[in-house]
Parts: structure tokens; C-alpha cells; sequence
């Protein structure tokens, strides 16, 4: 019982709702309060998605996420999207936490990579694709018409599958959309760029060389490249489509490593195939299927209890 | 949920853990209560047949380890096969130390034959091993039927056995007190009830480990608990 006490003490004040949890007491929503920190609307929260909760004491690291005191950097409201006629998503409500790494995880086809695609609005770029509902960043609704797209993807940076280096230099790479968003000095300039860089994990290895070509890099290299090139405008919000799908684990571990580091400015967002990876890198979880949101919640949890069955079936290679 | 994983061969190497498990669950057993009739009836044969059968066990919890490692290794399990493979090394563990203690009552058997003897000694413990195999057997039930409520009532029920030892250990005293020459004996039988007791620690780990598997939540640290034989001097239990 002495752990159960030093881990409420690390709430700022205990709350009420919190107690009676511990006292074994379930009471539906108890936590909602407590997670929600008076945001928007009822989207599910992430400790709140699994419903009140069997008397039995939670483990340590759903009490532990429970006393963290999380903010919404985005907010999905019953989200609808379009491909033309077929609908891609169908009414998905959560929230993505900031300064947290939210991974979205599901079959292929399910709706992950369109979510994504939605919540910086680059399906604007094709006719006849179409979303309707809200989604909130820092409270104000992205999808109105009147939202200035290039602002919106200098806050939303996002990095693709593929690397996408320019065919310039590394250095250029960078400083490229540092100067569609900002006149700064040279020096300063620099300074920029050397810190992108080194946010990304690949200063030490391109420092000597950084008026090479972007593309003579190895895949792992150009890949964190991309992600240099999108924390150099300073984004809020970074989203990353199955960002390691074409590298060797030795490149992954390394682009992994900068999550940690990223996550301390920005919020991120990942799609993945690799379960493993948001067993490793994530904070919360969400799985989607057949542009459902089967379930979201923290990602001890999705990965060693699932609350559904389908999440169960999927990421213990059942589907079929 | 589906019964199968996609790769087949994945099943395959989850379910000869489990069949291992019963395997080492049925031999605990059986060493549990040939070690006790060894003892009550003075069977030196069966308590040498019950220490001999003690390796086996070891090295099916070897064979239980290696197997679950690969297994993670190979698969990088998740959810309730994650939890499966927790279950079966923590469970191996725990059926491997109820064999060790079984080998020790067979022990002290094959050392109590030349002593004097007090059959009325043995009659607690005969119930206090009742007890025990009940708990036992209802655990290995309740992980082959991966059924949490019956292995919550295994252990919740363990503090029966453990107020039975508690009175084993008052009655043992007052054979002592009552004529010296019981002492060899009786201390013989004071280890065996406390392996005893320790056996049905172990049935109680194993309820944790099945509800753990099964819901994946865990129990509360504090478990009823039924003998006071600790906190009690000697001359105080005996009155």
C-alpha cells in the first residue's frame, strides 16, 4: 500500500475523484474531470475511454498516467472525411495531448493515414475529398474555410514514409522553409539550422559536410533529415506517417531516439505499422478500424490489456 | 476473440507451454501426496520414489524458461500472449518450488522412519494437506479453464489452510511439552506443516499469476491472512 501513497502524492492536491479510486470505489466518468482539465467538449479521454473500472486496484502505470495533469493540443470532433463518395472516417472524437506522442496503429485501409492527413488539412490539395465535424488546435477549429493553410502547416509540420529530401544541400534542406516563414540574419540562420539538426539526431554525423547534397545521405540520415527540416520552422504540432516503414532497425532506433527530445517542445502524432514501435515510443494509442476508432487510450494499457476485443485480435496477430 | 493467430506455428508454441505447465502441475501434485502418505505410513520406498521424481520437475521448468524466452524473442508478443508467457515462466517457478518442498516432507520421511513415533501427530497435518492439494488442484483448474473467479476463491481460501497450520503448530508444541522424548519427531513434523504452508503460498502466487493472465489486472498487495504462529511466543501458544 505505501506505493499507492507516494503515487498520490504526486498529484498536486488530491482530488476527491482520484481517492475514491484508490479506495477501490468505480464510479463511471470519476476521471474524466481529473484527465479532461476543463477542455472542450465529452471527447473520450484517454484514461477515461476504458469506462468505470472493476473494484480491483489499477496497476502502477495506469495510476501513474492517471496523476498526470494532460492538456489538449488538438481536440477531433465527431470527424467525418470523404474520398469523393466513400467515407474514409466515420464520426472520430479524441484528443491528442501535447507535448505527448499519440500513435495511431490499425490495418491498412482503416483511416489512420487519412486522420492524419486531416489534422494539417493537406487533403485540400485534391478535389473531391471532403471533411466535416471539428477539429480543434489550441481550441480553434482548423477546418473553417476561412483558416490560412500555409499557417496552419507552419504550426502542423509532417514527415511522409518516404524520405522527401530537396535536391539541394543539407544545409539549404533547411534553411529553405526557415526563409518562407522568417527573415533572419545569416548567423542567426545558421544557429537555426544547427539546432533542427541536432533536435533530429544527425548534427554529429552531417556537421562537416552540410553543403553535400540532401540526397547523397543514406535513408536513415535523409529521413531525419525531413524531420530537421520540419522542427526548423518551429511547428507545434509534428505529425509522422509511418515515418520509419523504409528503414533498417539501426535507423529507426536512431529516428526513435529523437521523439524523446522532440516530445519535450512538441506534440506528435504517429501512424505506424510497426506495433512494436508504438508499444515503445507512444504515450497513447489509438486503433482504428475500417475508419472506426476502436479504441484509444494509454499505451501500457492498449498494448498489455486491451479493452476490445478487435484491438486484442489485431495486435496480437488474430485478425484474419 | 479469435482462437488463432494468423502464423499457426505461433499457436503451436503457445500451447506446449501450456501443456508443460500442466504437465509440471499434475507431477507437483502427485509429489505432494506421495511425499505425505510416505510420512503417515512409513513408506521409505515411496518417500525415495517422490525425492527421485524431483528433477524431472526441474527440468521442466528449464524446458518451460528456454521455450518462453525464444517465444519472446521470436514473436514480441502482445496483450493477453504477452500475458500468457508471464504466466507460464511465473507459474513454472512457482510449481518447480512446490516440488522442492514436496521433496523435502519425502526427506524428512526417509529421517522420521527410525524415530519414535506419535501417530496422532500426523492427523493435523493430514488435513492441513487435504487443504493444500485442494488448492492446488483447484488453481491448476482454474489456469487450464483460464477462469479468474475460481482462482480469486483459491485465494482468498488459503487463509483456511493457513489457520490450520497455526493450530498444527499449538498441537505440535503440546506433544513436546507433554513427553520430551516427541521432540525429534514432532520438529520433524513442525517443518513439514510449514512446507506444507509454504505449498499453499505458492497455489496462492499461481491464483495471482491466473488472474493476472486472464484480466490482466492485479490483486491487492494484502491478502487475508489466517495464522498468527509468528507473532506468538511459544509458551503463549501452547496455553
Amino acid at each position: 500500500m505505501t506505493d499507492l501513497n507516494s503515487s498520490a502524492e504526486q498529484g498536486d492536491t488530491p482530488r476527491p475523484e482520484a481517492i475514491r479510486k484508490l479506495a477501490g470505489i468505480s464510479k463511471p466518468h470519476a476521471l474524466s474531470q481529473t484527465a479532461d482539465n476543463g477542455n472542450q467538449g465529452n471527447t473520450p479521454d484517454a484514461e477515461d475511454s476504458r469506462g468505470p473500472q472493476p473494484a480491483a486496484e489499477p496497476g502502477p502505470l495506469a495510476r501513474m498516467a492517471k496523476f498526470n495533469k494532460l492538456d489538449h493540443k488538438v481536440t477531433i470532433r465527431n470527424l467525418n472525411f470523404y474520398y469523393d463518395e466513400s467515407q474514409a472516417l466515420k464520426n472520430i472524437s479524441l484528443p491528442i495531448y501535447a507535448n505527448k506522442v499519440t500513435a495511431f496503429i490499425g490495418p491498412s485501409g482503416c483511416g489512420k493515414s487519412t486522420l492524419l492527413r486531416v489534422l494539417n488539412r493537406m487533403y485540400d490539395l485534391y478535389p473531391k475529398q471532403r471533411a466535416e465535424g471539428e477539429v480543434l488546435l489550441d481550441g480553434v477549429n482548423i477546418l473553417r474555410r476561412e483558416q490560412d493553410l500555409n499557417l496552419l502547416r507552419a504550426r502542423v509540420g509532417m514527415v511522409f514514409q518516404k524520405p522527401t529530401p530537396f535536391p539541394m544541400s543539407i544545409r539549404e534542406n533547411i534553411a529553405f522553409g526557415i526563409k518562407l516563414y522568417h527573415r533572419l540574419a545569416k548567423s542567426e540562420l545558421s544557429g537555426r539550422v544547427e539546432s533542427a539538426l541536432k533536435q533530429a539526431a544527425l548534427w554529429d554525423e552531417v556537421k562537416d559536410k552540410l553543403n553535400t547534397p540532401g540526397l547523397s545521405l543514406s535513408g536513415g540520415q535523409q529521413q531525419r533529415l525531413c524531420i530537421a527540416r520540419t522542427v526548423a520552422i518551429e511547428p507545434e504540432v509534428i505529425l509522422l506517417d509511418e515515418p520509419c516503414s523504409a528503414l533498417d532497425p539501426i535507423s529507426t532506433a536512431k529516428v526513435e531516439e529523437t521523439f524523446d527530445e522532440l516530445k519535450k517542445n512538441y506534440t506528435i502524432a504517429i501512424v505506424t505499422h510497426n506495433l512494436q514501435q508504438a508499444a515503445r515510443v507512444s504515450d497513447h494509442t489509438a486503433f482504428m478500424y475500417l475508419g472506426e476508432l476502436i479504441e484509444f487510450g494509454n499505451t501500457a494499457l492498449v498494448f498489455t490489456t486491451p479493452s476490445k476485443e478487435q484491438t486484442q485480435n489485431y495486435i496480437t496477430g488474430r485478425f484474419g | 476473440m479469435s482462437d488463432h493467430h494468423i502464423v499457426s506455428s505461433y499457436d503451436a508454441e503457445l500451447e506446449a507451454l501450456g501443456r508443460k505447465i500442466s504437465e509440471m502441475g499434475g507431477l507437483a501434485e502427485k509429489m505432494l501426496s506421495d511425499a505425505m502418505d510416505a510420512l503417515v505410513e512409513l513408506d521409505t520406498r515411496l518417500a525415495q520414489l517422490t525425492v527421485d521424481n524431483d528433477p524431472r520437475l526441474d527440468l521442466l521448468q528449464r524446458e518451460i524458461e528456454e521455450q518462453a524466452i525464444l517465444t519472446l524473442a521470436r514473436r514480441q508478443p502482445m496483450a493477453v500472449d504477452l500475458r500468457e508467457i508471464i504466466a507460464t515462466i511465473r507459474i513454472s517457478g512457482d510449481l518447480e518450488r512446490v516440488g522442492d518442498l514436496a521433496k523435502n516432507i519425502a526427506r524428512r520421511a526417509i529421517k522420521t522412519y527410525s524415530e519414535l513415533h506419535l501417530p496422532r501427530a500426523t492427523v493435523g497435518l493430514r488435513s492441513m494437506h487435504e487443504s493444500a492439494a485442494i488448492l492446488l488442484k483447484d488453481v491448476l483448474d482454474a489456469y487450464a479453464q483460464r477462469d479468474a473467479e475460481r482462482a480469486k476463491s483459491v485465494w482468498a481460501n488459503d487463509a483456511e489452510l493457513d489457520s490450520l497450520y497455526d493450530s498444527v503448530f499449538r498441537d505440535l508444541l503440546t506433544f513436546m511439552m507433554e513427553d520430551p522424548r516427541n521432540i525429534t519427531f514432532c520438529t520433524h513434523l513442525l517443518f513439514v506443516s510449514k512446507n506444507i504452508e509454504r505449498i499453499g503460498d505458492h497455489a496462492t502466487n499461481i491464483a495471482e499469476t491466473v488472474i493476472y493472465l486472464v484480466t490482466g489486472e492485479s490483486l491487492p498487495v494484502d491478502r487475508p491472512k489466517g495464522h498468527s504462529s509468528l507473532n506468538e511466543t511459544p509458551a503463549k501458544a501452547a496455553n
